[in-house]
């Protein structure tokens, strides 16, 4: 058997994998997520997480929230490529960790056991801003709102206390103090 | 009141305003009520082709050679898919294309309809962007935004996707002009600032082993920038190498030309590129069979890159300055800064430059294009090189297929003007050139087209010789015809030791009785005696012709980088083969 060969040259060094958060303005017509998508999936790309929906209903425009991971060329690629698309109106990067932004997921966690299980599931999740959705004898829903790795964290810590479904979102981000994002 | 008209006069009422002379493309049941309107108007002609991706092809043969989008109009489901092949290229070569397909009535989207397909969703990654008209009030607006869309910027190919009932409903026509909210690509959102030009001019002044290395962007940019280039390449005294889709942006026989680089480019000039200090790209995009292993690329210069697409700087390679822009406004803004600041740096330049000069000319004696000619057999390259000397002295144009044959062409054909050479350099698609030709004779009547093909290639599309005699068309097809897949057929001998598996063609046509049978006239060379005097035969003749160069079966196309080897490692010929590791091997 000959050797493995490919028409393509191999592939050259690889550079540190940095995870940024890009958050894209586009109009929100037919098929634009799926543009967005196609372009990270066509040309090799990640998605972590996405989240999406319209912010400004009367010129319909929405937020698209994407936490992604690649090296410093790529993520460069990745901005470039989506502000060549014609319904994207801007585009802003972000490194994990960066000072000046706030990031936030939501995530539900439907727990059963009975009132002193329940009573334990709260207090792990006090930190984390808890809203109590549901509740019944032996069940409760409840809503807590974090960074991702607290939320898996947290998610880790109530498999024992009775966790039997997780809904999450992606992440989504804003600017603090009165700068907003340009 | 405006007087409402229906969707398909709306589509005829914009492609008036968009001064399209003709459209390429083939009927089909969603598409009937746009064919029903064609006869209505006089300035559009339609040109029928056999296959929707001929059609496609011939656009971008029109395009290309003109400089005016090209126009495609094909039915739903199959009618869409066989056109994809032809978006993509045009994709991959900067190609401007406005495709209108029929879609199924809005009613039956979704339902599986017959010959019901996305067709957005299809040809989303191969445009630069499509629609789907949903509103017959929306068509004229979404009609000229495809055509500024696939004309700004790095030109691409769009499509507007029309449901037959759309068709039908009248609407409101408006001609709606620069509608897009934000430049794309920065083509004008950018100015060129006098810092950049001048870093630029300080870059060139400090460099003793400078090189020009540019692309298709100067061509899609438009003749001027050719003139410009060559103004700039005058002025400093550089020396200057092409890419495959920049051929003809400056003289091939100029001596500061190095010919070609890349993996089937001249020995002078890849290893020109290995050994700078410094690099400017105008208009190209460090592709793969350019740059062979990215590591190794180039690895003392600097490098200065100038791209209308700014994804397309940095995606490869990276650079010490990077400047969006057109290649046109960039070129004579640096002129003119480099004329008012730079009397006397030819004369001082040259001096700088001599020894680089030297250590190219030295280069350039090893003759890197040679090959051993035959009294037996046609060679394929001096096949080639006869075809270019019987026909330099006219307004020649060159299409080509894919392959070895389309090479040797790349590497023999000297082309001295920009839009005279169409070739599928991204996609590399087999099939382009024949209704590619067919594109170029329709811009440029009156003038002499050859494709120059492979017997393999050619195949893939030849139903549109039929297309060529109808409409009287007096393309050339200029087949090197050697039975064999020729590169696939030099990879498994070089790489894949002999096994030539399923790279022969048993059971080709008489490609003289297939000419006949369509209504064309063939010809047969099969030895170089008669070469010469077949082709001017050919030449004179004023109808398709369908010309069978029989040539060596064995002949292999040097030089060649094994890529993943640097540019300063090159076969140069049949007696160097032996040297491939098995790593070059993998990186072919």
């Amino acid at each position: 058997m000959a050797k493995s060969r490919s028409a393509y040259s191999i592939p050259g060094k690889i550079g540190k994998i940095e995870r940024h958060i890009i958050v894209v303005w586009v109009d929100n017509e037919a098929g634009v997520l799926a543009r967005i998508a196609g372009l990270f999936s066509g040309r090799g790309y990640n998605i972590e997480s996405l989240a999406v929906a319209e912010v400004d209903k009367k010129k319909h425009i929405s937020r698209i929230t994407i936490v992604t991971e690649g090296t410093p060329q790529v993520i460069e690629q990745i901005n470039l490529q989506l502000k060549k698309l014609v319904p994207v109106h801007k585009v802003a990067d972000f490194r994990r960790g960066e000072k000046d932004i706030l990031f936030r997921e939501l995530a539900l966690f439907k727990i059963l056991g009975n009132k002193k299980k329940i009573e334990k599931v709260k207090k792990i999740c006090k930190k984390f801003n808890p809203v109590i959705l549901d509740k019944t004898n032996n069940s409760v829903v409840i809503q807590v709102t974090a960074l991702r790795a607290e939320i898996d964290k947290l998610a880790l810590d109530l498999k024992s206390l009775g966790l039997i479904s997780t809904s999450r979102t992606g992440a989504v981000a804003m600017t603090k103090g009165q700068k907003i994002f340009n | 009141m405006p007087k409402l008209l229906s969707g398909a006069e709306i589509v005829f009422k914009a492609l008036e305003d968009q001064k399209v002379e003709y459209i390429f493309g083939y009927p089909g049941g969603a598409v009937l009520p746009i064919y029903d309107e064609l006869k209505n108007h006089k300035s559009i002609k339609h040109i029928l082709a056999r296959h929707e991706q001929g059609a496609g092809h011939s656009a971008e043969g029109y395009a290309r050679s003109s400089g005016k989008p090209g126009v495609l109009l094909v039915t739903s489901g199959p009618g869409a898919t066989n056109a994809v092949t032809a978006l993509t290229d045009a994709y991959m070569d900067s190609i401007p294309l406005v495709c209108i397909s029929g879609q199924v009535p809005t009613h039956l989207i979704g339902t599986d309809a017959f010959q019901e397909c996305d067709t957005t969703g299809i040809t989303r990654p191969c445009t630069k962007h499509n629609w789907l008209v949903k509103d017959v009030n929306d068509l004229s607006r979404i009609l000229h935004l495809a055509f500024e869309v696939a004309t700004t910027g790095r030109p691409g190919p769009v499509l507007v996707d029309i449901p037959k009932d759309i068709q039908f409903k009248k609407g409101k026509y408006k001609f709606f002009k620069n509608t897009l909210k934000k430049k794309l690509n920065g083509k004008t959102t950018h100015k060129i600032s006098n810092s950049e030009l001048d870093k630029f001019i300080d870059l060139m002044k400090k460099s003793s082993k400078p090189i020009f290395y540019t692309g298709g962007g100067v061509i899609n940019s438009g003749p001027e920038a050719s003139k410009y280039l060559r103004e700039l390449i005058s002025l400093t005294g550089f020396p200057i190498t092409s890419t495959l889709q920049g051929l003809g942006a400056y003289p091939g026989d100029d001596p500061q030309f190095l010919g070609m680089l890349g993996m089937h480019g001249t020995y002078e000039a890849n290893n020109a590129m290995h050994d700078c200090d410094l690099m400017i790209n105008i208009g190209a995009r460090f592709d793969d069979r350019i740059t062979g292993k990215v590591d190794e690329f180039s690895p003392g210069s600097k490098k200065i890159h100038v791209d209308i697409d700014p994804s397309s700087i940095g995606k490869n390679i990276k650079v010490d300055l990077a400047i969006v822009s057109d290649v046109t406004e960039l070129l004579k803004s640096l002129i003119k800064r480099f004329k008012e600041k730079n009397k006397n740096f030819v004369n001082s330049n040259k001096q700088k430059t001599s020894k680089w000069w030297e250590q190219i000319e030295k280069w350039r004696e090893k003759k890197s294009l040679n090959f051993i000619n035959s009294e037996k057999v046609i060679k394929p390259q001096h096949a080639v090189q006869r075809l270019y000397e019987l026909t330099k002295n006219q307004d020649t144009f060159i299409t080509t297929e894919v392959g070895q044959h389309q090479m040797w062409a790349a590497q023999h054909y000297k082309f001295n003007k920009p839009n005279r050479w169409m070739t599928s350099g991204g996609l590399g698609t087999m099939g382009y050139g024949l209704p590619a030709a067919i594109g170029v004779q329709i811009a440029n009547p009156g003038k002499l087209v050859v494709d120059i093909a492979g017997e393999a290639s050619v195949l893939m599309t030849m139903q549109e010789m039929s297309t060529a005699v109808q409409y009287r068309l007096p393309i050339k097809i200029f087949i090197l015809n050697n039975e064999y897949m020729g590169m696939v057929r030099q990879w498994q001998e070089l790489l894949h030791e002999k096994n030539y598996s399923e790279s022969y063609t048993a059971a080709l046509p008489d490609f003289v009785k297939l000419a006949e049978s369509y209504g064309c006239i063939g010809i047969r060379a099969k030895t170089p005696n008669e070469l010469d005097e077949k082709i001017k035969e050919m030449i004179n003749i004023d109808k398709p012709v369908i010309f069978d160069c029989v040539v060596d079966k064995a002949e292999n196309c040097f030089p060649m980088i094994p890529s993943g080897k640097p540019h300063n490692q090159m076969i140069l010929g049949p007696e160097e083969e032996k040297e491939i590791s098995d790593e070059g091997k993998i990186l072919v």
